[in-house]
């Protein structure tokens, strides 16, 4: 079974997976490293369905939002990590329960 | 309407002058010496003065250089609103002519005096200043060509007056006869803009030589709104020369400085509603009615207040009592008729009441402040010149032969006389009034130069004037020469001022006025007249008669007639409780009014009552939706993944049920 007989509605579905998995993982995790991790996952499930939609109609600005995305992503990795970098320097911990001074 | 002239007057500079004068001692004067502000605000009075009698010589009858009336339209159009056209316009005939010449020149001689009065206060430049603001409001008020101009006069000389009642606004009773004065001249102020908006629904103009043409062109024209108009400035007038009902402002007045008593609330200000009959007499002329009013109004005044000046102990009071008694008079000559004779007596007026109010002064201002009669007494050698410069302005109020307040009374009275069975009776009422004002009048010149000193040796603590107390608390002296110097020329005046005679005086007037009759002891007069001053003359000498009698020869006579008849003393004294009438009939439930309708239930129920409500929903759906802001990270992406989830849903069942296909795709390979 080559590449092409694979249906793009199984992109799709897997692409649907990984974005809940993703939500489900920022939802019940408490340690903020696993949090972002979840974030990645649910952008790379995004950038999954982008490039199926871009295969299935030919169009290449799919493909183009991927690589937005990719960067828009790197740099909030570096943002993010130096901001959970700076919170455990603080506070000792990465549990997201405790992290809550943001608030009226 | 516009004559042409080859000469110029400069009638603008007759106000501008007082008001750079203001301007200067206003805003500089703190800083300046008192030499500088002293020089100001003579100069500037001085220099109005002087353009006055410039005006004055060049449209003399015979000088012939310039025509009357002298329209001048000094900054343009003010201005134009469909019919309403006003303009910045001044003029100049007879009658305006007369009134500045008082304003300035008194106001002229009440300004050296005050230099000497006001060299001890704190506020030498401020009071200067106000005085001039004064005089600009008023030479404005006597030189505007429409209604609306007159106006801004009228209001200003109403603000000067608080400003200068107020000036020691530190004491309380000060402050609140300021308040008193102004609150109570918005009431007249009320009815000359009733006034205003009726003449020009009525006339479209507010000009008074536009109206003066447009009358002349319906000469069938009687009453009715011109009643309606009349009416109401006359309770403009009543206001502002404090007379019956609102006339309570006046006495309240004598807190301010004395030499402002003589200038605003006896010479000039006060008489301003007396010019506003003469200036708009083309509209009383055209109904009886109205000036029946008028003249009832001014004899009920003019009566009563002599009654309360008879048992008065303030100096000032009684002087302000008999102001009010004078301007009665005035309202009489004016309610029959005889502007004229109105103006002649506010003329003589201006002279000896300014002189009786200064000279009252001088006696104050020797007593260190002392304003009570019954603690003078004996100051006849003590004080020389003030003596016999009040003297003079005593004798003529009483209205005795040949002083000026004779001549003038007696225009009023012959005028009174000739105007019918009703006219007889307001000549009675104000010969009773000639009376009693000789009385009250010699009574007050007893009481403080007369018989032994009744001085206090321990200095009185209360007194009106604080400054003057504070700052020379030496003995019994007379005045200096700058105070001495205006008493003695308003002493010449009081004196030869009624000389002119009422024939001149009233042909004078005549172009403006319309002609007079001629009173009897002048040319052209005949016996039935001179019968009529003889009676006046004999009747102020029966007066001063009493009070010789009571306060020279028996001064425990008084005190019987007080003990046989407490009931009308006490009513006397308390001024007929008029106070407290007004305090009780419309303060009282206006205070009530203000405090529980508009206060309670307007204030609190509805301005407080909203606003109260309107925070009060958005304080509580505060309090509830901060709880989503609970800083957890979880529970905000819990709300973002229903969020998401809501907006999904939504979009999926939109798009089903509005375009009723699935969004298309391949779900199979091909």
């Amino acid at each position: 079974m080559s590449f092409e007989t694979i249906p793009g509605s199984w992109y799709l579905i897997l692409s649907a997976a990984l974005f809940c998995l993703g939500v489900v993982g920022f939802l019940i995790k408490r340690t903020l490293i696993t949090v972002f991790m979840s974030i990645e996952l649910m952008l790379n499930a995004v950038n999954l369905s982008f490039v199926t939609f871009a295969h299935e109609w030919h169009a290449v600005k799919g493909q183009i939002f991927v690589f937005f995305v990719m960067v828009v992503a790197a740099a909030e990795a570096a943002v993010g990590l130096a901001i959970i970098i700076a919170v455990y320097r603080s506070r000792s911990t990465l549990n997201v329960d405790q992290i809550d001074l943001m608030k009226l | 309407m516009e004559t042409m002239n080859a000469y110029h007057l400069y009638l603008w500079l007759i106000p501008a002058l007082p008001f750079a004068g203001f301007v200067i001692n206003g805003f500089l004067g703190r800083k300046l010496p008192k030499l500088i502000v002293s020089s100001v605000a003579l100069g500037a009075p001085l220099a109005s003065f002087a353009v006055v009698v410039r005006a004055a010589l060049m449209v003399w009858p015979g000088s012939g250089s310039v025509a009357l009336p002298y329209v001048e339209n000094f900054a343009g159009t003010w201005m134009l609103a469909g019919l309403l056209h006003v303009d910045f316009t001044f003029a100049l005939d007879q009658l305006t002519l007369i009134m500045l010449l008082v304003i300035t020149g008194v106001g002229f001689l009440i300004h050296i005096y005050s230099v000497g009065y006001m060299t001890h206060e704190d506020g030498y430049w401020r009071y200067f200043s106000y005085l001039n603001l004064f005089l600009f409001f008023m030479t404005v008020l006597v030189l505007a060509e429409n209604y609306l101009l007159m106006f801004v006069g009228w209001e200003g000389v109403g603000l000067a007056s608080y400003l200068l009642i107020g000036f020691y606004f530190d004491k309380t009773s000060a402050a609140n006869a300021g308040r008193k004065a102004f609150v109570v001249n918005r009431i007249g102020d009320f009815g000359f803009l009733l006034g205003m908006f009726l003449i020009l629904a009525q006339f479209g103009s507010l000009s008074f030589s536009q109206m003066g043409s447009s009358l002349a062109n319906v000469p069938g024209m009687h009453g009715g709104i011109l009643t309606a108009i009349c009416i109401c400035l006359v309770l403009g007038a009543t206001g502002k020369s404090a007379q019956i009902p609102l006339y309570i402002w006046l006495p309240d007045a004598m807190e301010g400085p004395t030499p402002v008593s003589a200038l605003i609330h006896a010479a000039t200000m006060v008489t301003a509603g007396v010019y506003l009959i003469a200036r708009t007499h083309f509209l009383f002329d055209r109904s009886p009615m109205a000036l029946a009013i008028v003249a009832i109004i001014g004899a009920a005044t003019a009566f009563f207040a002599a009654t309360v000046a008879l048992v008065q102990t303030d100096i000032k009071r009684v002087l302000a009592y008999s102001t009010i008694s004078q301007l009665g008079y005035m309202f009489l000559g004016c309610g029959v008729a005889a502007y004229s004779a109105a103006i002649f007596h506010l003329m003589t007026h201006a002279f000896f009441k300014a002189l009786l109010f200064l000279a009252a002064g001088s006696v104050i201002h020797g007593l260190s402040g002392q304003q009570d009669m019954r603690k003078m007494g004996g100051l006849r050698k003590k004080l020389p010149v003030t003596f016999w410069t009040m003297t003079a302005g005593v004798i003529a109020i009483a209205g005795i032969f040949p002083f000026a307040g004779f001549f003038s009374k007696d225009a009023i009275l012959y005028e009174a006389f000739q105007h019918g069975t009703p006219g007889k009776v307001l000549w009675f009422v104000g010969l009773v009034t000639a009376l009693l004002t000789s009385f009250y009048m010699f009574r007050l010149w007893y009481m403080t130069f007369f018989g032994e000193s009744r001085a206090d040796t321990h200095p009185d603590t209360h007194l009106a004037e604080p400054g003057l107390n504070a700052k020379h608390a030496h003995g019994v002296h007379e005045s200096s020469w700058v105070m001495l110097a205006p008493l003695a020329i308003l002493a010449v005046l009081s004196l030869l001022g009624g000389w002119v005679g009422m024939d001149r005086f009233g042909g004078f007037l005549a172009p403006v006025l319309g002609p007079v009759t001629v009173p009897a002891h002048e040319p052209g007069g005949n016996t039935l007249d001179l019968g009529l001053s003889v009676v006046a003359v004999a009747t102020a000498a029966l007066g001063w008669f009493l009070a010789d009698l009571f306060y020279r020869r028996k001064p425990d006579r008084p005190m019987a007639i007080q003990a046989s008849m407490p009931g009308v003393y006490t009513l006397l004294e308390n001024k007929y409780a008029v106070d407290e009438i007004y305090g009780m009939t419309i303060v009282q439930p206006l205070i009530l009014f203000s405090r529980y309708v508009l206060g309670g239930f307007g204030e609190v129920g509805i301005i407080r009552g909203a606003t109260w409500v309107l925070g009060g929903a958005t304080t509580l759906s505060g309090e509830f939706v901060r709880r989503w802001q609970s800083g957890n990270l979880r529970s905000y992406a819990g709300w973002l993944a229903a969020g998401a989830a809501v907006l999904l849903i939504f979009a999926a069942s939109y798009a089903l049920g509005v375009s009723g296909t699935m969004i298309h795709l391949n779900w199979g390979g091909h």
